[in-house]
């Protein structure tokens, strides 16, 4: 589908975030690097604190105040991210990437209906008259499965369900024809039954509409079934990246097989066994951060581990650890 | 909409009606009005001369009938004290009160709620301490206080307003400051603590999102479901306003209604009491009725309860 050749829409290097806390500096994302591609869906999986949300807020400029971002390049088409002033994010935000949050029963505003809130989404970034938006957002709602759609116009939030509402949202994001949207666990908030439709809707009318997407999630079975690419993230690392055949084909990461692991698979997993799960906590990102973060948790850490880690394999595939080759054949299974 | 109008509006006579016949009943509960009116140096036939000639000695629910059908045509009897129709004595003295009362909130509304949301758009910033103390010192002092200093430093020394009266809408400068600044406080920090709350929820990121800019993302996003508690709190206190502003009205010499009140309890004046209670109260439930619309109208999800 696409080439590596081509220029990447979104380009990150060294992405950092640093939080000052009373307790000392939280290095909560500790450069990150990553390349994506016009059209393709980056899912970035890895457990909670990990940085996900933070990384995609970077993206955004939506940041709180008091979090410090610091990076090598964030090339969003040619436009560099971390140089660009508060206005010139604010308009990129929403008409060319747009976001979708978690939460879709407090992510409308409760005072204004629907129609208004996609109505306001096109015409703050396109000089269009109130009927043409009008007619976009009638367009988009029914794109995302919602029927009636014209007199959805004139409710209001409150008055839909929650799945309803993250179709909207899912509608609102679209609005502008963005060529980035990022989703933060878009599915998570929602009824088990009604999380496939959703997810099913967005992928695909971001593969219709050639959107490239940043899809967050929890979720192992939704990666292999949507990714491109995938990103493993752990304790404010990138720890893995690489085509989604790559990294759930040939997993390098210790901690990528952990998840793998956790996730049955059919006829893989033996009925009565127990799930694997990767004993542990995270260690804490407050103040100095040396070494490889996974090693109090990793089977084959050695003391080579608390030294800086180089960044391994070859592009597209990479990952941050110095063992793998001897530990994948120990683990044949796995591979 | 209509609907949730409606049904406030049925409510708001339901609760005008159960009032009316409180303030009427007043009229008994503080002894037998025949002989309050007689004096205490009446002889028994007198009193009876005097109840039957003002009626009471008609069954309770009929003169209640009579004293609303009168009420609502604004004739409340005459005065005790100034043997004069209660409704002249009010009118003027309502005008007075109100003026004063809608100046006041005003006053309020248009410096705590700038104040409230400035202060929270930069919590901790110089803004918000600034807002803090004025908000803290409005709570402090008290307005008998602020009102002499205020006549001190502009009428007496600076010689800018005039000190007491109503004749000119200079009248009525300092007493809405005063008026105003006793309201203002908790406006502010209401406003202050509901912006901070609506800042930080998930629809204003969205807002953020969308690429709203800032201004939009506080007046249009924010501040609309931030108010709603401040609208509630207003109405509140420009009912009382209206019957408490004694002190100011006092100081400054503005003998609105509320200083009738007052003159009228301590003077056993009956119906005028029994007529400004009835009127306050009538305006306390318009200002909530009002508030109600107002909510609802802002907040969509109101409507349906
Ligand atoms: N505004 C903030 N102030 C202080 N700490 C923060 C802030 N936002 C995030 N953090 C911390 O940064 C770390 C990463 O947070 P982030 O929200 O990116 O995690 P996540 O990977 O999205 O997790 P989840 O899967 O639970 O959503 C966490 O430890 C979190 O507590
Ligand atoms: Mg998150």
């Amino acid at each position: 589908m696409t080439q590596e050749t081509e220029k990447p829409l979104l380009s990150v290097r060294g992405l950092a975030l640093d939080i000052p806390l009373a307790s000392g500096m939280l290095h909560a994302v500790r450069g990150i690097d990553f390349d994506l591609h016009r059209g393709e869906t980056l899912c970035i999986v890895g457990e909670s604190g990990s940085g996900k949300s933070l990384t995609s807020l970077a993206i955004m400029g939506l940041l709180d105040k008091n979090i410090r971002r610091s990076a090598e390049r964030m090339d969003f088409n040619g436009i560099e991210l971390t140089k660009a002033s508060n206005r010139q994010m604010r308009t990129l935000r929403g008409d060319r990437i747009a976001m979708i949050f978690q939460e879709p029963m407090t992510s409308l505003n409760p005072a204004y209906t629907i129609g208004d809130q996609l109505i306001e989404a096109l015409r703050l970034h396109r000089k269009v008259s109130h009927q043409v938006a009008r007619a976009r957002a009638i367009e988009l709602l029914e794109k995302v499965g919602i029927t009636a759609a014209e007199s959805r116009l004139s409710q209001y939030p409150h008055q839909l369900s929650g799945g309803l509402r993250q179709r909207v949202v899912i509608a609102m994001a679209l609005m502008c024809e963005p060529e980035l949207i990022i989703a933060d666990e878009p599915t998570t908030a929602l009824d088990v039954t009604i999380q496939a439709q959703i997810l099913s809707l967005l992928v695909e009318l971001t593969r219709e509409m050639n959107v490239a997407m940043i899809l967050i999630t929890h979720d192992l079975g939704v990666v292999a079934r949507v990714a491109d690419k995938v990103g493993v993230m752990y304790a404010g690392e990138l720890v893995e990246t690489g085509p989604a055949s790559d990294v759930f084909g040939q997993p390098m990461h210790p901690y990528t097989r952990g998840l793998l692991r956790c996730i049955p698979q059919p006829g893989k997993t033996e009925r009565g066994k127990p799930l694997g799960t990767i004993p542990g906590i995270v260690p804490s990102l407050v103040g100095e951060v040396s070494g490889c973060a996974f090693r109090t948790r990793c089977l084959h850490a050695t003391d080579t581990c608390r030294e800086a880690i180089p960044e391994r394999g070859e592009a597209p595939h990479e990952f941050l650890c110095i063992y793998p080759d001897g530990a994948l054949n120990a683990e044949g299974e796995l591979a | 909409m209509l609907p949730f109008i409606l049904k406030r509006l049925g409510l708001a006579l339901l609760v005008a009606f159960t009032v009316s016949f409180i303030s009427f009943s007043l009229l008994f509960l503080s002894g037998d009005p025949a002989s309050a009116l007689a004096g205490e140096t009446a002889s028994g036939e007198d009193v009876e001369a005097i109840r039957v000639l003002y009626g009471f000695d008609r069954p309770m629910l009929v003169q209640y009938g009579e004293w609303l059908f009168q009420a609502v045509q604004g004739n409340f009897g005459e005065s005790y004290y100034f043997k004069l129709p209660v409704s002249t004595l009010i009118a003027d003295r309502l005008t007075v009160t109100m003026t004063l009362g809608l100046c006041g909130i005003t006053f309020a509304l248009l410096t705590a709620v700038p104040l409230g949301v400035a202060a929270a758009v930069r919590p901790n910033s110089i803004v918000d301490r600034v807002a803090l103390f004025i908000s803290v010192a409005g709570q402090a002092m008290p307005s008998f206080w602020f009102a002499l200093i205020l006549i001190v430093v502009f009428a007496i020394q600076l010689g800018w307003l005039p000190p007491s009266g109503a004749s000119t809408w200079r009248h009525f400068v300092m007493p809405t400051i005063v008026l105003g600044y006793y309201a203002m406080p908790a406006i502010m920090r209401l406003t202050r603590a509901g912006m901070l709350e609506v800042l930080n929820s998930d629809y204003i990121r969205t807002a953020r999102a969308k690429g709203a800019g800032e201004g939009r993302v506080m007046f249009k996003h924010a501040l609309r479901n931030a108010i709603i508690p401040v609208v509630s709190l207003a109405a509140v206190q420009m009912g009382f306003m209206l019957g408490g502003s004694i002190v100011v009205e006092s100081v400054f010499a503005l003998h609105g209604a509320g200083y009738l009140a007052w003159e009228s309890i301590a003077r056993n004046d009956l119906p005028t009491v029994q007529a400004l209670i009835l009127i306050f109260s009538m305006f306390y439930i318009i200002f909530t009725f009002l508030a109600d619309v107002l909510n609802a109208w802002l907040d969509p999800r109101m409507r349906s309860s």
